[in-house]
């Protein structure tokens, strides 16, 4: 329960900073009013101007709740992937959902279909969203092909998961292979894809999260509601089911859902690293190894992580803004490592 | 014969299109031990597996008188629990929640352990002297307590929840429960089985190597060999110096003893021979 609050009070802080800080600062205490403002019914004088105001509500808005799907999203999808895989090094982008998103995303640049200015904009998202899907359900059907199927299971329809990590890895080779291929005849996309790869909170209005934030959800109810049944597959698939579950079918509907919310994370803003891997170990390692705490804190301290990561891009070098995954990867290793020297031990 | 808590009837299985049982029969009454014997490779884990509902097979598996095709995987659970070879140890998992994965069948599904659940699981923990160790990891118990840990988990799992009346009592499925154990831990951890299945009418079905052990609790004896019964009965009936040289090749004296008969493994001199 502390850590819940703790949590929660991470969001509350990285979202306030989120909106009070940049090339015009503004005061903490009026953004949280303004902020307050926002419910239905609350009218509280906060000091701040009525431009003030719409820096706050409409440029900033978008981005930090951008930031906090996302990074929510990326931990909680992560958490699930180590829990579904019992695997410490799963992470969102296992299964082929982050080649495929790239591939989407360059050959929209490539023709010409997405817009010269930032990530999120154009026909980009959509082809990235698709190439995720593709990725992930091409991973699928390789792994329950007959062949690889009769090799490693005890049933017949069993999908181990070590045929569906193979998969997912000939997947990634192939997708790339055709990328590569695509950059090389399109050697222009090669910025924008780049910065695609690199990952990027820039948002246009509310655009952004309203394309992520239906998937999103649905993705962490279904993920959230089975947080026991990953406590039970720790036992592995053979006990869980003698204790009365279905793990392959769970495993399916988990797997599913944390792509579909992982794909739509990835066509708004690209692939940032780093948080799905390393948020849910953080959590692992100083609340416990039980995925009931593992999944909704990773899902806050994930938000509120990648919020304060895209606060220091947008800071470092104003006014030009440093990749996403350069911070998180730059803060988040030497975090972790710290982390993971200092625990006592590694659960998984 | 309906009565009986396991029935087997000429169970076939195939393991990746090769045949491992050939029509294998058994049962086990309520509050009946049935060992399953056998040299290496003689199907007796995937038999268990079987029971356990955890393979398919041809041929008929009651449960109670009910076929466990015809049971839900979840009332499958609430009646069979079993304690596998080498169980996973789950890192970092306390004692207390480990046991109470075994309440899983009774919870519904996306929901979570009632109070009732703690309560139940706390008995279980009392009664086979876990209850200090409920908080520890299970991974810090030492061979002897990890199972009885394990143990803790099946019974949990076969303890109808209250308000539902007393259902049969269930049936619990032991594969190589004690290889990894001394042999005091050993004698412990299958006393106390013993004592469970006289207290509450659990029908234990086991599989083990040691055959002065296995005669010692079972009731009866299962002698598996290349996938069929070749000898089933009493102790003293399946454990005789012949039938053991004739299906283990092994040279063995049989001493009886108050508990049933002891095997012991007697060397040949090969180099005297020859």
């Amino acid at each position: 329960m502390a850590w819940l609050a703790a949590g929660v009070g991470a969001v509350a802080v990285a979202t306030v900073l989120g909106l009070a800080l940049g090339p015009v600062r503004l005061n903490p205490a009026g953004v949280a009013v303004e902020l307050l403002n926002l419910l239905p019914g609350v009218h509280i004088h906060s000091g701040l101007s009525t431009q003030e105001v719409a820096i706050v509500t409409q440029l900033r808005l978008p981005r930090v709740a951008l930031g906090l799907i996302v990074g929510g999203m990326l931990a909680l999808a992560g958490g699930c992937y180590q829990g579904v895989f019992r695997n410490p090094l799963a992470d969102p982008y296992l299964l082929g959902v982050a080649a495929g998103a790239g591939l989407g995303a360059t050959v929209a640049v490539a023709l010409g279909l997405a817009s010269q200015v930032a990530v999120g904009t154009g026909l980009m998202p959509a082809f990235a969203f698709a190439g995720a899907l593709l990725g992930v359900f091409l991973a699928y059907g390789l792994s329950s092909a007959p062949t690889l199927r009769r090799h490693g299971a005890e049933a017949p329809g069993t999908r181990t998961s070590a045929t569906l990590l193979l998969a997912g890895v000939a997947v990634v080779a192939f997708f790339t292979a055709i990328q590569t291929y695509v950059l090389q005849r399109h050697v222009e996309t090669i910025r924008e894809v780049y910065s695609f790869i690199l990952g990027s909170l820039v948002t246009t209005g509310w655009s952004e999260v309203r394309l992520a934030l239906p998937y999103a959800l649905v993705a962490a109810v279904v993920v959230l509601a089975h947080r026991r049944e990953l406590d039970v597959f720790s036992v592995g698939d053979e006990e869980a089911a003698s204790l009365g579950l279905h793990p392959q079918r769970s495993r399916l509907i988990l797997l599913v859902a944390a792509s579909l919310g992982t794909a739509a994370a990835v066509a708004v803003s690209g692939l940032i690293a780093f948080v799905g891997l390393i948020v849910p170990h953080v959590i692992r390692l100083v609340a416990g190894t039980s995925y009931r705490v593992i999944l909704p804190l990773s899902m806050l301290f994930g938000g509120a992580f990648l919020v304060a990561c895209d606060l220091l891009a947008r800071l470092v070098l104003a006014p030009s803004e440093v990749p996403i995954g350069v911070v998180t990867a730059f803060l988040g290793a030497p975090f972790f490592m710290l982390v993971l020297r200092t625990a006592k031990r590694v659960g998984l | 014969m309906t009565d009986a808590a396991v029935q087997v009837e000429d169970v076939r299985v195939w393991l990746s299109g090769v045949p491992i049982l050939h029509g294998v029969d058994l049962s086990v009454s309520a509050g009946e031990w049935v060992t399953v014997i056998g040299p290496n490779g003689a199907g007796k884990s995937t038999l268990l597996r079987a029971v356990g509902g955890l393979l398919g097979f041809h041929g008929t598996i009651t449960l109670h008188g009910t076929p466990i095709q015809r049971l839900g995987r979840r009332e499958q659970a609430q009646r069979v629990a079993r304690v596998a070879q080498t169980p996973v140890v789950p890192a970092g998992m306390a004692v207390l929640d480990y046991v109470l994965l075994g309440r899983t069948p009774y919870i519904r599904a996306l929901g979570r352990e009632s109070t009732s659940d703690l309560e139940l699981v706390r008995g279980v923990l009392e009664r086979l002297d876990l209850t200090v160790f409920a908080g520890r990891p299970l991974e810090t118990l030492s061979g002897g307590e990890r199972q009885r840990a394990f143990l803790a988990r099946a019974l949990a799992q076969l303890i109808s929840p209250p308000g539902r009346g007393p259902g049969p009592a269930g049936v619990l499925l032991l594969d190589e429960p004690t290889s990894a154990l001394d042999i005091g831990h050993q004698q412990e951890v299958l006393d106390l089985v013993d004592e469970l299945r006289h207290d509450s009418g659990l029908a234990v079905l086991a599989t083990m190597h040691d055959l002065s052990v296995a005669g010692g609790y079972a009731d009866r004896l299962v002698l598996l060999a290349g996938g069929a019964v070749v000898a089933a009965g009493t102790p003293t009936e399946v454990l005789t110096e012949s039938t053991l040289s004739q299906h283990y090749g092994a040279r063995v004296r049989v001493i009886a003893d108050t508990h049933g008969p002891l095997v012991v493994p007697v060397r040949v001199d090969r180099r005297a021979v020859s």
